[in-house]
């Protein structure tokens, strides 16, 4: 008789060894389990990209039908859209605002922080995180820093209007904008927390990676998941601080009399401010010199969880699993060193634009590898379309159109015409908002039945992947093409200028697609809360996976293992035969069944 | 069923990027107007086709593989060797390279150089531009061919918006003009780019010019216009509540033309004063 190697279902009415008796409050609330925070963070993030949507929704109400009267949202929003037709100044705190929130406490805390949290010490066969007390500070922290950036719609002038990228002077002189009165500041104050909870959680997964993988677990052995988080890690420590600096700076700008980013000379609102001696441009440096990389730090993860999620459906090892990792090495150092194709009209000597383009361009040569890795992974492979590997082939679909958006923009001369316009709108909202956006529900689909122990609906999760790709890929494509024809990003209206009157119509498709698009997210929401409480109970591998979180049982006690997993393979042993079937977990010995690596 | 939902998906990709391409195969961006700026619209077309191409093939690719994949009963080779893994990163990643950096190199970096680093034509028309919030003055040095001095402290938007400074005699023939600005065709044009407040973008769409306008900064654009004709000008640098309608005009004129008009916004100034 043989015994299966993958642990039974659940046991709930044991409780597991470590497991004490503890509160309510100390469970759920100031918890230090990893996988309580995890989800914690994951909930959090997920109310915050409701408030992002509705954000998006407003943005693509005013440039859809610019001068429609909105009676319901003048009653809503009596300050913002006083007559149902919504305020310039409004527009702006909403773009700023969306762009910041889907950013920093979407994405960051859904995918990053939330899914990192959870996964990365399950799959590395340790029972938490190597800092769990600092893991829980750095959730609350961040919980603080969403609800601030949240309150600044409150302050005197609205919420921030600077845009996500915040450039000074507009940023720093409380006359150029409403939102540049407390509004920036509340968003300063905001940003510093979140640096230091995103740099304490960063810190925390990279020890934890360094210093309490299971026996057996080599580097070589990880998933991809778990290389992914561990350079978004890397890449989030050496590239906050600059950003703190910067923060610093502007708010001593702001309340302090400085000049960090304020030149002599400057009028504004027909005043002369006494300043003198800074330059706007080093903001802009030490805010790409972190924004570059945090788009890596946003989409590195979310390759990585597409990676892993295409083989369990394709019942193959992922296609050269060896050199995907070593072109997310190649892309975390590279980019460190690209951040000036940002500015290059923004008055950067054209020599610098000359380096920046080239080294930007040679980035396209480890992403084509990772992606035609990813692709390569169907080939021969035994298709099974579930929920996750739809959201997962929808990841490949728009890093391929969004990766080469991107040729364009690296590209100095292609980018004089296109900077600033709706093509790179759409560029990034392909890549750090599409491709992690799939990912994240990619990953939602796939380890909900881990994280609660049920399993959502296949039927509402088919009907939302329709509902997310289509609208998706024609609103953000279109943008692409709004782009070329010259409609620059960040205006209220596309109503002042004749060259850009042929572009309301498309504005028009846009918006209905976005309208689409986010009545499609009812349906996982629906799925999310249903599946939650009425789901079906879940094995613990459902997906006859290979890591090691799926040899405990859903949801994985607290502790995570009985005893340490002793690892004997990579993570990626599909279509070999055991007596489960055509796999191996990480822990099948090698008696069992060949170790590939 | 499962193969009608393998076929479906697997339309949605290819038709996703069949659509795409005809869609986008029929944008035109706004008329070309500038030297300089065929060479950009060289770089875009090459552009625009390389990947056009690629982004088709990938998703065709993707949508066999999802087509083929869903009816197969047993996976094929599990592993491929490390011969052929490192072929294939090794000619994709690698032409990958060669059609991004060979497109920059060939096409893109010449059209750079012309633009930044070409010494400034002797016979440019030198107009010096100050964005503010939310408007473009315009200056042109006048017969003596000097801008007068100006001064930051004299600045006021409704009498002095420029600062210009009154006992400088350079400044006394200056033109002065908002939101319009005339070039002769076919001669070179020098942009002077200032601001008195926030960051502006100065962006010409017909004549693939774009160059923010930075406080504290000077920087400059050198552009042949080959059109005559109206066209716009616009801000593409957020720079608050009106920068979606900080719209300025650009009219591209005869030489005979230009220096009419330029003793005709000069006697408007000297009325004005």
């Amino acid at each position: 008789m043989t015994t299966p190697f993958v642990a039974g279902p659940p046991h709930h009415a044991d409780p597991a060894p470590g497991e004490h008796a503890v509160g309510f409050i100390r469970r759920w609330v100031f918890s230090t389990d990893h996988k309580i925070i995890g989800i914690q963070y994951i909930i959090t993030g997920l109310l915050m990209g409701v408030a992002g949507g509705a954000l998006a929704a407003l943005i693509r109400l005013q440039l859809g039908w610019p001068e429609h009267r909105w009676m319901l949202l003048s009653h809503l929003l009596p300050n913002g859209m006083p007559s149902g037709v919504m305020t310039p100044e409004f527009y702006l705190a909403v773009v700023t605002m969306h762009g910041t929130i889907m950013v920093f406490f979407f994405i960051s805390y859904v995918l990053v922080s939330g899914f990192g949290n959870y996964l990365v010490p399950l799959q590395i066969g340790a029972k938490d995180m190597a800092f769990p007390f600092l893991n829980m500070l750095s959730y609350w922290i961040a919980f603080l820093s969403a609800a601030v950036m949240l309150a600044s719609f409150f302050v005197e002038g609205g919420a921030a209007a600077a845009g996500w990228t915040a450039y000074p002077p507009l940023s720093a002189v409380s006359s150029a904008v409403p939102g540049s009165q407390m509004g920036q500041t509340v968003w300063i104050v905001s940003m510093a927390l979140f640096i230091v909870s995103f740099t304490m959680s960063s810190l925390n997964i990279v020890a934890t990676v360094f210093s309490v993988r299971a026996p057996g677990l080599s580097m070589m052995r990880l998933s991809l998941t778990v290389w992914s988080y561990f350079i978004a890690s890397i890449l989030g420590l050496l590239a906050f601080p600059p950003l703190t600096a910067a923060a610093v700076m502007l708010l001593l700008d702001r309340h302090f009399g400085t000049s960090f980013f304020l030149p002599s000379g400057l009028v504004v609102a027909n005043k002369l401010l006494p300043n003198t001696g800074g330059s706007p441009l080093l903001w802009q440096h030490l805010f790409w010199f972190l924004g570059h990389p945090e788009v890596y730090v946003l989409i590195l993860p979310a390759l990585g969880i597409a990676c892993d999620i295409l083989p369990a459906f394709t019942r193959k090892p992922v296609f050269g699993y060896r050199i995907s990792v070593w072109c997310l090495v190649a892309v975390g150092c590279l980019s460190m060193i690209v951040w000036g194709h940002h500015m290059f009209v923004s008055g950067m000597s054209p020599f610098s634009g000359e380096y920046f383009s080239l080294v930007t361009l040679t980035i396209t040569v480890p992403m084509t590898i990772f992606g035609v890795n990813m692709l390569a992974s169907l080939r021969g492979a035994k298709l099974q379309l579930r929920t996750a590997m739809l959201f997962s082939l929808g990841v490949i679909a728009l890093f391929g159109s969004g990766g080469l958006g991107g040729l364009f923009l690296g590209n100095a001369t292609a980018d004089m015409q296109l900077h600033d316009t709706y093509f790179v709108v759409g560029h990034f909202h392909m890549m750090i908002g599409g491709v992690t956006l799939l990912a994240t529900f990619g990953a939602i689909y796939f380890w909900f039945p881990k994280m609660f122990g049920r399993t959502m609906n296949e039927t509402l999760g088919k009907l939302h992947f329709w509902f997310t790709f289509a609208p998706f890929f024609i609103i953000f494509f279109m943008q692409h093409f709004l782009g070329l024809q010259g409609a620059p990003r960040r205006y209220y209206a596309f109503t002042a200028y004749d060259y850009l009157q042929k572009t309301r119509g498309q504005n028009l498709v846009i918006s209905i697609a976005a309208m689409v698009l986010l009545s499609g997210q009812l349906l996982f929401f629906l799925n999310f809360v249903w599946s939650l409480f009425k789901g079906p109970a879940a094995e613990a591998n459902p997906w006859q996976a290979t890591t090691l979180e799926w040899t405990v049982p859903s949801p994985p006690p607290h502790g995570n293992f009985d005893a340490i997993p002793i690892v004997q393979r990579w993570a990626y042993e599909y279509g070999v035969q055991t007596v489960d079937g055509d796999f191996a977990v990480q822990t099948v010995a090698s008696h069992h069944a060949r170790v590939t690596a | 069923m499962k193969k009608l939902e393998g076929s479906l998906v697997s339309l949605l990709f290819a038709a996703t990027a069949i659509v795409g391409v005809a869609y986008g195969a029929g944008i035109r961006m706004p008329p070309l107007a500038s030297r300089h700026g065929a060479g950009i619209d060289a770089m875009l077309a090459y552009l625009l086709f390389t990947v056009g191409g690629l982004f088709l093939a990938g998703y065709l690719a993707l949508a066999y593989f999802i087509w083929r994949g869903v009816r197969r009963s047993a996976i094929g080779p599990r592993l491929a060797t490390r011969k052929t893994e490192l072929l294939l990163s090794g000619v994709l990643g690698l032409g990958m390279a060669v059609i991004a950096e060979g497109g920059v190199l060939a096409i893109g970096m010449p059209v750079w150089q012309e633009y930044f680093a070409a010494a400034v034509p002797v016979d440019a028309v030198t107009i010096d531009v100050t964005a503010q919030q939310f408007a473009w003055n315009v200056r042109y040095p006048g017969p003596d061919g000097k801008f007068g001095k100006t001064d930051p402290r004299l600045i006021d938007d409704t009498t002095n918006p420029l600062g210009l400074m009154p006992d400088d005699l350079a400044g006394k023939d200056d033109v002065v003009t908002l939101n319009e600005i005339a070039v002769p065709v076919n001669r070179p044009v020098r942009i002077q780019l200032r601001s008195k407040d926030v960051i502006h973008s100065f962006f010409l769409p017909n004549f693939r010019v774009k160059q923010d306008a930075v406080p504290g900064m000077t920087p400059e654009v050198v552009f042949v216009p080959t059109r005559t004709g109206d066209f716009e000008l616009a801000c593409a640098e957020l720079c608050g509540l009106a920068h979606y309608r900080m719209r300025g005009f650009f009219h591209v004129l005869t030489a005979a033309q230009f220096d009419d008009w330029l003793r005709l916004q000069s006697a408007a100034n000297a009325k004005g004063n």
